[in-house]
């Protein structure tokens, strides 16, 4: 199955790109979306223990599934006002 | 004009219209407090020439839906509107916009301040730092609305 992988702020530059579509094996988690990506970019690795994740624009955790065509985002510890 | 009592968007915030909006048609209004956040020309040590705001734009909204809705659990007699700006911001010019209105003062200046508290702590939007040498993404709270100590932090230092 397919989803979208949306990256913000300093994960995004670390990745090149604030937007990816990737192929996983079903049944998906976001973990699991989260340790694929790793797999292909280490250097995001680091942000595992401050993140927040969200499933097609909502609040999630890494243990929520994932179904074809969600959009899964890893955001970084948020800076805004 | 008319205008949403949430958003995040690009464009130069304004006060007036929003602060219209939110104290519309309720004659049992007192007190309005406003707060503006400023982007300075300095932060840790740093000269800072602009800074760029990044957002989740779908996700922020929601989550400043939320902090609205908590804000009518803690003090149901007040109102609030915000207004987040992205992109490139110079020195000296509004980020953020938040306007309470209430019958009385205290909760128009608490739901003030634990909106911007709140909007710390849960908001997805993120500030790209460029000062004189370099550039940081800046990084405060991981987003957690689930978390009520945070939460609690935030009503905390609202009635102090």
């Amino acid at each position: 199955m397919r989803v979208t992988v949306r990256l913000f702020a300093r994960l995004r530059d670390l990745a090149g790109s604030g937007e990816l579509v990737r192929d996983v094996e079903g049944p998906a988690t976001v973990q699991s979306v989260w340790k694929a990506l790793v797999a292909e970019m280490p250097a995001l690795e680091e942000y595992e223990r401050t993140m927040s994740v969200a499933v097609n624009a909502d609040y999630s955790r890494m243990s929520a599934s994932v179904s074809d065509g969600d959009e899964v985002a890893f955001l970084p510890p948020v800076s805004g006002g | 004009m008319s205008v949403p009592l949430i958003a995040v968007a690009t464009g130069a915030l304004d006060l007036q219209a929003l602060t219209q909006e939110v104290t519309g048609q309720r004659p049992g209004d007192g007190a309005v407090a406003t707060f503006i956040g400023l982007v300075r020309d300095h932060n840790q040590g740093r000269r800072v020439s602009f800074l760029d705001y990044e957002a989740y734009v779908p996700l922020a909204v929601r989550a400043l839906h939320r902090i609205v809705d908590e804000i009518r659990q803690a003090w149901p007699d007040t109102r609030v509107g915000v207004h987040h700006r992205t992109g490139r911001i110079e020195i000296g010019e509004a980020s953020i916009i938040i306007v309470a209105v209430s019958p009385h003062r205290a909760n128009a200046f608490a739901a003030c301040r634990y909106t911007i508290e709140r909007v710390k702590q849960i908001v997805p939007i993120w500030k790209h730092e460029h000062f004189e040498g370099g550039e940081v993404w800046l990084e405060g709270a991981t987003a957690d609305p689930d978390d009520e100590s945070a939460r609690a932090a935030a009503y905390r230092i609202a009635c102090a």
